[in-house]
């Protein structure tokens, strides 16, 4: 395993927080395994994540030892069931900073935690008022407030895009006003890897008295996200991509606006009282979790945040860093590949989409397949922005605190090979 | 799996070298079909003489596999009737759906065979599949055209 070098005569960064890949890629069983006859290279982690033993093991030891719902049962095992539960919730609060975890609401995915978010807003919204998000969004930050807008007759509008993968902040002044009830932006982009910068997005909206929420998938399994410190009102991210389970997403929002706002789905555990006549709802975040919820997930979700912590967040920033400096650079030297999106590695996640002179992803990816090595083809759930940028799909490689530069080298040496068939 | 298997020579040649690509004019119907797990689209359209399929045009973007079934299907069933297109549209779609465990037949699909690596990637069956599937689409409005002006 070799690692990198800088130069002699540039700065070390030797005050940077490091990780050892090596040791770090012992703790995820999967990374052993063989694809195709080749060793697994990994390069889909904005996709999804892969998940280190001690998630595994938390899961299986939660099913094994201490299975029973939550929030109900006096016996033993509920007990244990719920504090395991809230237990979870209080790690992830403390993870992101949140001031109670009551702000924590657990979820299917994020993208549920957005359609909470529009669903439980709707009432508030009518004709005449604005939602804002940007051309930069996952469908899953565009859908729910499109079909919000249907519902209610608000006007949905957008930022767009700069040549070199960057919002375009010109119009923030016009676009975000006094009709303006909420804006919904990414905050990593899952395509294009940029990371916005919010501050004058976050002042405008506290100009206008509108709310803010940001799209954090992207984000909180890659780096230190602090909810006080970017003064935003709700955020939505999920498990899967962070080393956790699948099923399992969180919407955090300020406590003062769950309270304010009305259930998302009816059902047993969000009720304070019900009376064939009507009923009354638990306050946050019970409101928000109908139905038994994703226990063990939530478990497992603990798990991966206590990992993620154990290694350090800036460590794994300033891997993720210098892995897409050598990535960027790598993959210059691959003549016909474009790459969609920031090619400096400043204001930028290790995820790098790209496209190929006239081959389509699909085969792109199909033998990089072939050859072990994992990426993501298509228009990853974010149309506009290959549309955008005028690609029908692109290619897109995603890093994490496990990938390695020969893996970066892997990728390379399959897209010469790429190359050397459709070419 | 060797990838060469799901790359065929000849897959490579169609999409390298296209068939028929390109909208023509007349046409008795016009389709457009879309991938929407990846993105990939065509219109396609046909002319339909009596019984006789006088040709198949077709535009679009996409994968290898896609496009150069678009031009296998071109030069396969240009020409013929509106039967044999719909037996090789059956004849092509079991195939892909066979897993890998159908031998093709050369008769009815010509190149098409080619494609029988495709059944065994099931990510890709949708992509050989979508000129075939809006070359169907075509044929059954193509035929309710002339149903409707007869009537």
């Amino acid at each position: 395993m070799t690692t990198l070098t800088i130069p002699d005569g540039m700065p070390q960064y030797s005050e940077e927080p490091r990780l050892d890949v090596a040791r770090i890629r012992q703790d995820f069983p999967i990374l052993s395994r063989e694809v195709n006859g080749h060793p697994l290279v990994y390069l889909d982690s904005a996709n999804t994540s892969q998940k280190p033993q001690s998630v595994i093991d938390a899961i299986s030891e939660h099913y094994a030892m201490h299975n029973a719902n939550v929030a109900r049962s006096v016996h033993t095992l509920g007990t244990e069931s719920t504090e395991a539960y809230e237990g979870a919730r209080a790690t992830v609060a403390r993870f992101i900073n949140a001031p109670r975890p009551e702000e924590v609401v657990f979820t299917k995915n994020a993208t549920e935690a957005i359609n909470l978010v529009a669903h439980s807003l709707a009432s508030r919204l009518g004709p005449g008022d604005e939602i804002v998000i940007s051309e930069m969004e996952h469908h899953s930050n565009i859908v729910p407030w499109q079909l919000l807008c249907e519902r209610t007759g608000a006007t949905l509008r957008w930022f767009g895009l700069t040549e070199s993968g960057r919002l375009d902040e010109s119009n923030v002044e016009e676009l975000i006003n006094e009709r303006t009830k909420l804006v919904s932006i990414v905050h990593t982009s899952n395509v294009l890897g940029t990371i916005n910068a919010t501050a004058r997005i976050t002042e405008r909206v506290r100009e206008v008295g509108a709310l803010l929420m940001l799209d954090c998938s992207q984000t909180v399994p890659h780096r230190g996200f602090d909810v006080v410190d970017y003064d935003v009102d709700f955020i939505a991210f999920t498990g899967h991509k962070m080393l956790g389970p699948t099923g399992i997403g969180v919407l955090w929002g300020r406590y003062e606006l769950l309270a304010d706002m009305p259930p998302f789905q009816g059902g047993g555990s969000m009720i304070e009282t019900v009376r064939m006549t009507g009923t009354t709802y638990a306050a946050p975040p019970a409101r928000f979790e109908a139905g038994t919820p994703p226990i063990a997930q939530a478990v497992g979700l603990g798990a991966a945040v206590d990992y993620l912590e154990a290694i350090g967040m800036d460590a794994i920033a300033w891997h993720e860093k210098e892995l897409t400096a050598y990535a960027l650079d790598a993959l210059d030297t691959v003549k016909g590949l474009r790459i969609a999106g920031p090619k400096v590695p400043v204001g930028r996640g290790a995820t790098i989409s790209f496209s190929l002179d006239g081959i389509h992803p699909h085969d792109v990816g199909q033998v990089l397949d072939s050859l072990g090595v994992q990426v993501r083809v298509g228009h990853h759930c974010a149309k506009p922005v290959c549309e955008r940028y005028g690609v029908p799909a692109l290619t897109r490689a995603s890093f994490y605190l496990y990938t390695t530069t020969e893996e970066v080298d892997a990728l390379v040496r399959g897209l010469e090979q790429v190359k050397r068939m459709f070419g | 799996m060797q990838i060469d298997q799901l790359y065929q020579e000849i897959i490579l040649d169609h999409y390298k070298h296209p068939h028929g690509r390109g909208l023509r004019e007349p046409y008795s119907a016009e389709v457009h079909h879309v991938n929407p797990t990846c993105g990939d689209e065509i219109t396609l359209r046909v002319a339909v003489d009596g019984e006789k399929v006088t040709d198949i045009s077709f535009a679009g973007q996409g994968c290898s596999i896609s496009q150069a079934s678009a031009s296998v299907l071109h030069e396969l069933l240009t020409g013929r009737t509106v039967g044999d297109a719909l037996a090789a549209h059956a004849s092509f779609t079991e195939l892909m759906q066979g897993k890998g465990q159908i031998e093709p037949d050369e008769e009815i699909l010509g190149d098409g065979i080619a494609f029988a690596g495709v059944a065994k990637y099931p990510a890709r069956v949708k992509c050989a599949l979508l000129a075939w599937m809006a070359l169907k689409d075509a044929l059954v409005r193509s035929v309710e055209v002339s149903d409707g002006n007869k009537g």
